[in-house]
């Protein structure tokens, strides 16, 4: 193997990586939002709505994210939807095919925390929303945190799905090294130890927030 | 005592008054046709062997459950109103057998939550407010523990501290001994008695006996969804009229 090749392409390699780092951020972000909000909503007492929720749930976690971002970026190109990006559409579809497995678990730990939480909570007089999120939620972090991690991690590795839609990050420019240099073996090599550069931190930190939660 | 109007003065000025108050869980009827009046500063000791309703009957004077039918006011809220029954929410104390303490807040935190929350106090004057109320129950120097560093009966004398704190008009205590040692139940009823010596107007469901002979100002026995009998203590345990609670005192009491 020829270290040199990496070295030398290495505006390429780290260009990759920080587009790959942004897309995932966000995703974590919008997809624990999403996740959040579909959990509460499955656990509210709106039979309607959290039908719906359940209907979400099911369309995206039973179809693939490959043909959901298509789907998205295509898709929406076909229908004149205007506006849409590269980077939107591949963290819509990351968005929301995340949200929906970070949804069961939040769902998970919100249903085991003991209702006598709920009604000690009710007859002080706090309402649903604060119950949620001053009582309930706190209380979910140690069941949470270790499948969250997980999911994070499968996240982070799924925005290389991005690159059918022409989203340049860590494996479309990996992609490109090989086109100018040759030598598939130490570039995928090269891009593979860059995701693990991103992954092992994200799980040492959430690992410390979840001793911490063990604690508390 | 009460009438089928509900409009009357005389139910708000009763702290709590219960009619007609019917309650089934699927097919089994648990409540059937309860009639109550509780005055204020009144302690009122419900007794009555377990699946008999008082726990229930507990917990729709608290709108945790909603009766199918019947009036039920409490503090001058209608709660068979159900556009108005959440007032009652914050207006009177809840103590759980379970505590249902909030584990991931200290004791001070438990007991200034809702202070914040609810009442919107300053964190200094809810703070303020919290520590008296640990004082009350002899756990100032707790304040700053959680729950699981705690006993039971420190706990349980937190989650009373928690209700107080609230200023509540009425307490109640769904078997708050139930779940203690037994060495540890001394210390839990003999908050509750402080609190009824200062005039709380209380409904206790319990099954410490002497609790209720010495610091019940009513006994009221239950037995299959009915209020079978009520009087003061000295004649309920003394001279009990019904032959049901003449079997339900003599286990409790003899055993």
């Amino acid at each position: 193997m020829d270290w040199s090749v990496i070295w030398s392409n290495r505006q390429l390699f780290t260009d990759g990586l920080w587009a790959t780092v942004l897309l995932s951020l966000a995703a974590i972000a919008t997809g624990t939002l999403t996740g959040l909000l579909v959990a509460a909503v499955r656990t509210s007492r709106i039979p309607l709505v959290a039908q719906l929720a359940r209907v979400y749930l099911e369309v995206f976690r039973g179809t693939p994210l490959l043909i959901q971002m298509l789907f998205l970026y295509f898709g929406a190109a076909y229908l004149n939807l205007a506006g849409i990006t590269v980077f939107g559409a591949a963290l819509l579809a990351l968005t929301l095919y995340q949200g929906a497995y970070i949804a069961e678990i939040f769902r998970a730990g919100i249903e085991a925390v003991p209702r006598g939480q709920w009604e000690a909570a009710r007859v002080l007089g706090l309402s649903r929303t604060q119950t949620f999120t001053t009582v309930i939620l706190p209380q979910t972090r140690a069941i949470v945190l270790p499948p969250l991690v997980g999911q994070y991690l499968s996240l982070v590795k799924d925005t290389s799905i991005a690159v059918v839609i022409g989203y340049v990050e860590l494996v479309r420019q990996g992609q490109a090294v090989i086109d100018r240099a040759g030598d598939p073996a130490t570039t995928y090599l090269a891009v593979a130890a860059l995701y693990f550069v991103i992954c092992y931190p994200l799980s040492l930190v959430v690992r410390r927030m979840e001793r911490k939660a063990v604690i508390a | 005592m009460t009438t089928t109007d509900t409009t009357t003065v005389e139910k708000t000025v009763a702290r709590i008054s219960l009619s007609g108050v019917h309650k089934r869980f699927g097919a089994l009827e648990v409540l059937k046709g309860v009639d109550i009046d509780v005055e204020p500063g009144e302690v009122v000791v419900l007794i009555g062997a377990s699946g008999s309703g008082k726990s229930t009957l507990l917990r729709i004077m608290c709108d945790l459950e909603r009766a199918d039918d019947g009036d039920v006011w409490v503090n001058g809220v209608p709660l068979h109103d159900r556009k108005r029954a959440p007032e009652i929410f914050g207006q009177v104390g809840m103590v759980f057998q379970q505590f249902n303490l909030f584990p991931h807040k200290t004791a001070l935190g438990n007991v200034t939550l809702a202070l914040l929350k609810v009442r919107k106090l300053s964190r200094a004057e809810a703070e303020e407010r919290g520590r008296a109320a640990l004082a009350r129950v002899g756990l100032a120097e707790k304040a700053d523990s959680y729950p699981a560093q705690l006993s039971g009966g420190q706990q349980q004398r937190v989650a009373i501290a928690r209700a107080l704190a609230m200023d509540p008009a009425i307490m109640f205590f769904d078997e708050p001994t139930s779940a203690l040692d037994p060495e540890l139940v001394g210390e839990v009823t003999g908050v509750m008695r402080s609190l009824a010596e200062d005039g709380m107007t209380m409904v206790v469901v319990t099954h410490e006996m002497r609790f209720a002979k010495d610091t019940a100002d009513r006994v009221v026995f239950m037995d299959g969804g009915v209020v079978l009998e009520q009087g003061p203590p000295a004649q309920v345990f003394g001279n009990p009229a019904e032959l049901r609670t003449q079997q339900f005192l003599h286990r409790v009491l003899d055993t």
